[in-house]
């Protein structure tokens, strides 16, 4: 009904295009890194990448841009844009989106990006994935039908107990959110260029429904992504009481406190502290997991740690699977008995 | 007086994944998992209920899903929702959320009046939280997602607290508004025991029908209107009470699809394994050191 042959079908652009979240005027992490991916993903296409910068004072920001692989960058530049705001800016992006027709588009999965992606897609009746936690261009074989160069959308899903491949195949145009830090930043080399198109900023009545009375924000203290060691707790230490050991060994020897989804839903560990899909992704030098069952979700945000200690009491917990150490025991004994050890060691 | 629909989902308590569950080839028995109420969904009924509380108006409960989704209408006539209303049809099936917010909305239409949609931030079957914004796109009303507090509320305007990376904002914004609720944004309050005993006999026309099946005493015209008069009646929307385009429902409205499901099957990987002993743990201690890992 919705599939057309082949042959009839219009064909779908190759442009590949990200989304810069601005806060303040300086570009989130987020936007590189998916910059940084779709410039491979680009290539697969064989068509532009292009930044699409929506703001005040933009222009630095654009051309920054171009050191993370962006060929073009699409410019709306205004004062009525300084904050991020989902008419105005939602409104612009499915202009732009209608006018160029872009292959993929790839948001944040932050607050801004969640908050506009879904918007912009429902205008455009574009596919949506959330929080993919991989994305790969393929040739593909759908329904006894082949398919050049379709974008594969990896998320874990259904509490973690499936990885699912998500696919646009019948749609011009498909949107992609991704969590910060789950893609690699790569800043290009040498002097880079790439052509800057300004689209002119025009106010429309209904821009102005929402408007910002107050915003707070504080630069995190919490600095997960660029801890060298994380000592991270689950549901299985029971009570916050005893996630207070977890606060003690990360205390002494160094490293940060993280959680899983589940310590986080449990109260024990703040959100941002939470490593995994839904959270952060990390790839420390030492990660310690305790009382971790070792969901997909949760591997999903450091199963690229360079060794990873897991200490669990149930033998057969998914978490030794990806770790180089395992010690099946309880963490209310291990974990003192780690400190002792470095301790002693330190002496 | 302020006029509040919520939309619920029912979900599979994927927290809960026990073993018989988990099927032999991996994937997962959806039939054998218990069907809750989102308890996002259920954070978003709070907020109504108390915009309802403080500045009058009703409470009115939607829900796309199949037939049995009406037990979660129960318990929001057991919170205190005034209307509960089933969006239901085979041909919904499949939907991605660009085709359930289609129906949503046509649903929300076809109700009337609103001045607040409130909605759970996202369920925890997808964890997508894009049908809310793409109702309000479909609607053409503003949207305030994260909301964590209703500040205020006056003539047609809202006052609201969400939340930002790092902080939160304060946003005006006119009403009508479509609004999505963390978790932290209310605590939902427990069932009473008098609407529980009011509202248990709610039934879906869907459930009326079932009732009369086979029974020559009863009609269902009959029954629904005396499930209506004593306000037992949960509304029942399909494809045809809807005037829906069938190209834009169900699978056929979905362009995404799942190409490959793999489910997550483990090995033991060849992890060292070390004693949970002092003696264990200190060589695992001297071997980081060793390794610069730790020191």
């Amino acid at each position: 009904m919705t599939s057309l042959p082949n042959e009839s079908r219009q064909s779908p652009g190759n442009e590949v295009w990200v989304f810069i979240e601005q806060r303040n005027s300086k570009a989130a992490d987020v936007g590189f890194e998916l910059l940084s991916k779709g410039h491979k993903l680009a290539r697969a296409m064989g068509g532009p990448l292009k930044s699409i910068v929506i703001g005040s004072g933009m222009t630095e920001l654009a051309n920054e841009t171009f050191q993370y692989g962006a060929d073009e960058s699409i410019v709306v530049d205004h004062e009525a844009l300084k904050y991020y705001r989902t008419i105005p800016y939602g409104r612009i992006l499915t202009e732009l989106v209608r006018q160029h027709s872009p292959r993929i588009v790839l948001f944040g999965a932050t607050t801004v990006g969640r908050d506009l992606a879904p918007r912009v897609a429902s205008a455009t009746k574009s596919g949506m994935t959330a929080d993919c936690t991989d994305l790969q261009i393929s040739d593909i074989t759908y329904l006894r039908r082949d398919y050049k160069r379709i974008l594969l959308q990896i998320r874990p899903a259904f509490g973690g107990n499936i990885i699912a491949t998500i696919i646009t195949p019948d749609n011009p145009i498909q949107m992609a959110t991704v969590r910060e830090g789950v893609m690699e930043m790569h800043k290009i080399d040498g002097h880079v260029h790439g052509k800057i198109t300004r689209v002119p900023y025009q106010r429309d009545e209904l821009d102005d429904l929402v408007t910002i009375i107050e915003q707070h924000r504080e630069e995190s203290k919490v600095n997960l992504k660029g801890a060298s060691i994380i000592v991270s707790g689950g549901y299985g230490l029971g009570t916050k009481e005893n996630f207070r050991l977890i606060h003690e060994l990360a205390h002494v020897i160094g490293g940060e406190v993280a959680g899983s989804r589940a310590a986080v839903d449990a109260g024990f560990v703040p959100p941002e502290r939470q490593v995994g899909q839904t959270g952060v992704t990390v790839r420390p030098k030492l990660y310690i997991a305790v009382g971790i069952s070792g969901a997909i979700q949760h591997r999903a945000g450091m199963q690229e740690s360079n060794k990873i200690i897991a200490i669990n009491t149930d033998p057969d917990a998914p978490i030794f699977s990806i770790s180089h150490y395992g010690i099946v025991g309880d963490a209310m004994e291990v974990i003192p008995r780690l400190v002792e050890a470095y301790k002693f060691k330190l002496k | 007086m302020y006029k509040s629909v919520v939309l619920v989902k029912q979900v599979p308590d994927t927290a809960n994944i026990t073993g018989n569950v988990m099927q032999e080839d991996g994937t997962v028995n959806r039939a054998k998992l218990p069907a809750i109420l989102n308890h996002e969904d259920r954070v978003a009924m709070e907020i109504a209920l108390r915009v309802r509380d403080q500045y009058g108006g009703t409470v009115t409960a939607i829900t796309m899903g199949p037939p049995r989704a009406s037990d979660i209408l129960r318990e929001c006539l057991y919170m205190g929702a005034d209307h509960a209303c089933l969006v239901t049809d085979r041909k919904f099936a499949g939907a991605d959320t660009l085709a359930t917010s289609y129906v949503l909305s046509e649903a929300i239409k076809k109700i009337g009046d609103y001045d607040f949609i409130f909605a759970g931030r996202q369920a925890i079957d997808g964890d997508t939280a894009q049908v809310g914004p793409q109702t309000a796109e479909k609607l053409h009303v503003p949207q305030i997602t994260y909301l964590e507090e209703i500040v205020s509320v006056s003539g047609k305007s809202v006052v609201a607290k969400r939340k930002i990376e790092g902080g939160y904002e304060v946003v005006r914004c006119s009403l009508p508004v479509l609004v999505t609720v963390i978790k932290d944004a209310a605590e939902p309050r427990p069932f009473k025991a008098k609407r529980v005993m009011a509202f248990k006999g709610a039934r879906s026309l869907l459930e009326i029908e079932k009732l009369v099946d086979g029974n020559p005493l009863l009609s269902v015209e009959a029954l629904v209107h005396e499930y209506e008069s004593r306000s037992l009646l949960i509304e029942t929307l399909t494809m045809d009470d809807l005037h829906l385009d069938p190209a834009r429902c169900g699978v056929h409205g979905s362009p995404t699809k799942v190409y490959k499901v793999e489910s997550v099957v483990l090995s033991s990987g060849d992890h060292e394994h070390i004693e949970p002993t002092r003696a264990g743990i200190s060589r695992l201690v001297d071997k980081l050191f060793e390794d610069h890992i730790l020191g």
